[in-house]
């Protein structure tokens, strides 16, 4: 604690840095990755042939990627935007299949109501699709989170800087209360992230709780807690927890 | 371009192919801890598992454990244990163990828990006790969904055994770790492949195995099953980034 409150300075600069890591590709993921699901929703090779990159991508190790990526891209090692780039692989590859879920679950004959009501393709899809598809995109985007600001402390072993350097510090220092400082400072990130996306989701879907009436925790997380609504993340219940349970 | 030239003379160079630190060392020490961090876990976390997704007791317990577990960082998490327990293989053991478990428990609690009901009321109807209730109708049926939980903790073990060498143990991630060091990019570049490849090559034996091991009846069923196959496939490494781990 002592060693907190003399480093505070420090510990909060990292965790700026590290936030900035984690939420710029979480950002960037999302504006690739709902174009991309709504093309490939509409075709059924493109479809394959995104399900397979992604998973393909997805089992490449971080750290590899963070060292592979620099020879592609011409950037030096150290640079930050590897990681922002290798996050941004990660984040596409998990948001393209929970935005394809989430505009799946929206119901066709809303849709076709809309049509109906006459309007335009464009609209539609800003006014009706996108907005109702937002508690399962919300269940994706928390994944996504907790994932992102864990995965950019390895990026710390390279020297890029964020909270992760607190470890690699306290390694070579034996020092155990700057690991222990950066585990919490880590977790309380994740679920500061997580506290901040339930918010914005509740904020974005009003109707949610006005359907949901006496049970206020129908949210995202109970819909994805059921079985039926998401085959493609079957334990995404236990997966997107960290918030509920902090 | 250079660079890629000289990866592959690296890789291609046979002095890199013998003794300690050749290859061929480094790629079975990496599948050695992995398969002693999956075998711990498994342990622990299959019997869980079953008894969770069979009574459906403890549920609200394990989801909440197994969610703060997941925020935990790995580096961090391998550090505390190397700094507390001191050097040596099992530190570094255990807080990969306690970062397996997990994706195991909730794959194999979700494989249990999606077997239809009418299924299992259909088995106690006929007469089965629990025991068979849950190694001959539930396991054999739900391993399809938990097949997802054992590809995404897989993934994550291979990809965090990497990060041990910081410690400094073996395993593939040496060459990262002694690449950085002597800015001896090739050997980096060639780990980085070696590792990658590594992933890749056991997902696709996994995918292998779960084809052969599935029951025909559940990929033959209706156009549901199929989709949910296909869905499978993708669910496995979609955990693996979630753990987060996979540095």
């Amino acid at each position: 604690m002592e060693w907190f409150l003399a480093n505070s300075g420090m510990v909060l600069g990292l965790a700026g840095q590290h936030l900035v890591l984690a939420i710029v590709p979480m950002v960037l993921g999302l504006l690739i990755s709902i174009p991309l699901a709504q093309l490939a929703r509409r075709n059924s090779t493109l479809r394959s042939v995104v399900a397979t990159a992604t998973s393909l991508l997805y089992t490449i190790p971080s750290l590899a990627l963070f060292i592979i990526l620099p020879t592609i891209l011409g950037t030096r090692i150290l640079d930050p935007l590897n990681v922002v780039v290798a996050l941004t692989i990660y984040a596409v590859a998990l948001l393209v299949r929970a935005a394809m879920d989430a505009f799946d679950s929206v119901d066709d004959d809303l849709r076709n109501a809309a049509v109906a009501m006459g309007f335009k393709p464009m609209a539609r899809f800003f006014q009706v699709d996108l907005p109702l598809s937002l508690p399962v995109m919300f269940a994706g985007l928390r994944v996504v989170s907790v994932s992102n600001i864990s995965l950019v402390s390895v990026a710390a072993l390279l020297g890029v800087g964020n909270l992760g350097f607190l470890f690699t510090d306290g390694l070579q220092r034996t020092f155990i209360t700057e690991v222990v400082v950066g585990i919490l400072a880590i977790l309380v990130l994740a679920l500061l992230m997580d506290a901040v996306l339930v918010v914005l989701e509740r904020l974005l879907t009003p109707w949610t709780r006005a359907a949901g009436g006496k049970s206020s925790g129908a949210d995202a997380t109970t819909l994805i807690t059921e079985p039926k609504s998401g085959p493609g993340l079957p334990h995404a219940g236990l997966r997107t927890d960290p918030g509920a349970s902090g | 371009m250079n660079i890629f030239a000289e990866t592959i003379a690296w890789l291609a160079d046979p002095k890199h192919w013998t003794g300690t630190g050749g290859i061929p060392t480094r790629l079975l020490e990496h599948l050695q801890y992995s398969g002693l961090v999956l075998l711990i876990a498994a342990v622990i976390a299959v019997p869980v598992g079953l008894f969770i997704g069979h009574t459906g007791r403890g549920r609200v317990v394990a989801v909440a454990v197994a969610g703060a577990l997941r925020a935990l960082p790995t580096l961090g998490l391998l550090v505390l244990f190397a700094l507390l327990a001191g050097s040596g293989l099992m530190p570094p053991v255990w807080a990969l163990v306690i970062l397996t478990v997990p994706p195991l428990l909730a794959g194999t609690y979700a494989g249990i828990s999606s077997v239809d009901a009418n299924v299992v009321d259909a088995a106690r109807a006929v007469g089965m006790t629990e025991l068979q209730i849950l190694f001959r109708v539930e396991l054999p049926n739900g391993l399809q969904v938990m097949f997802g939980g054992i590809r995404t903790a897989v993934l994550q073990v291979i990809a965090t055994v990497s990060v041990v060498a910081y410690l400094p143990l073996g395993g593939l991630g040496r060459y990262l770790f002694d690449g950085l060091v002597l800015q001896d990019f090739p050997r980096m570049l060639g780990g980085s492949l070696l590792i990658a490849g590594l992933a890749i090559v056991v997902d696709l034996i996994l995918a292998a195995v779960q084809r052969m091991v599935l029951s025909p009846g559940l990929t033959l069923d209706s156009r549901g099953s199929h989709k949910a196959a296909e869905d499978l496939t993708a669910a496995a490494p979609a955990g693996a980034a979630v753990q987060g781990g996979t540095p």
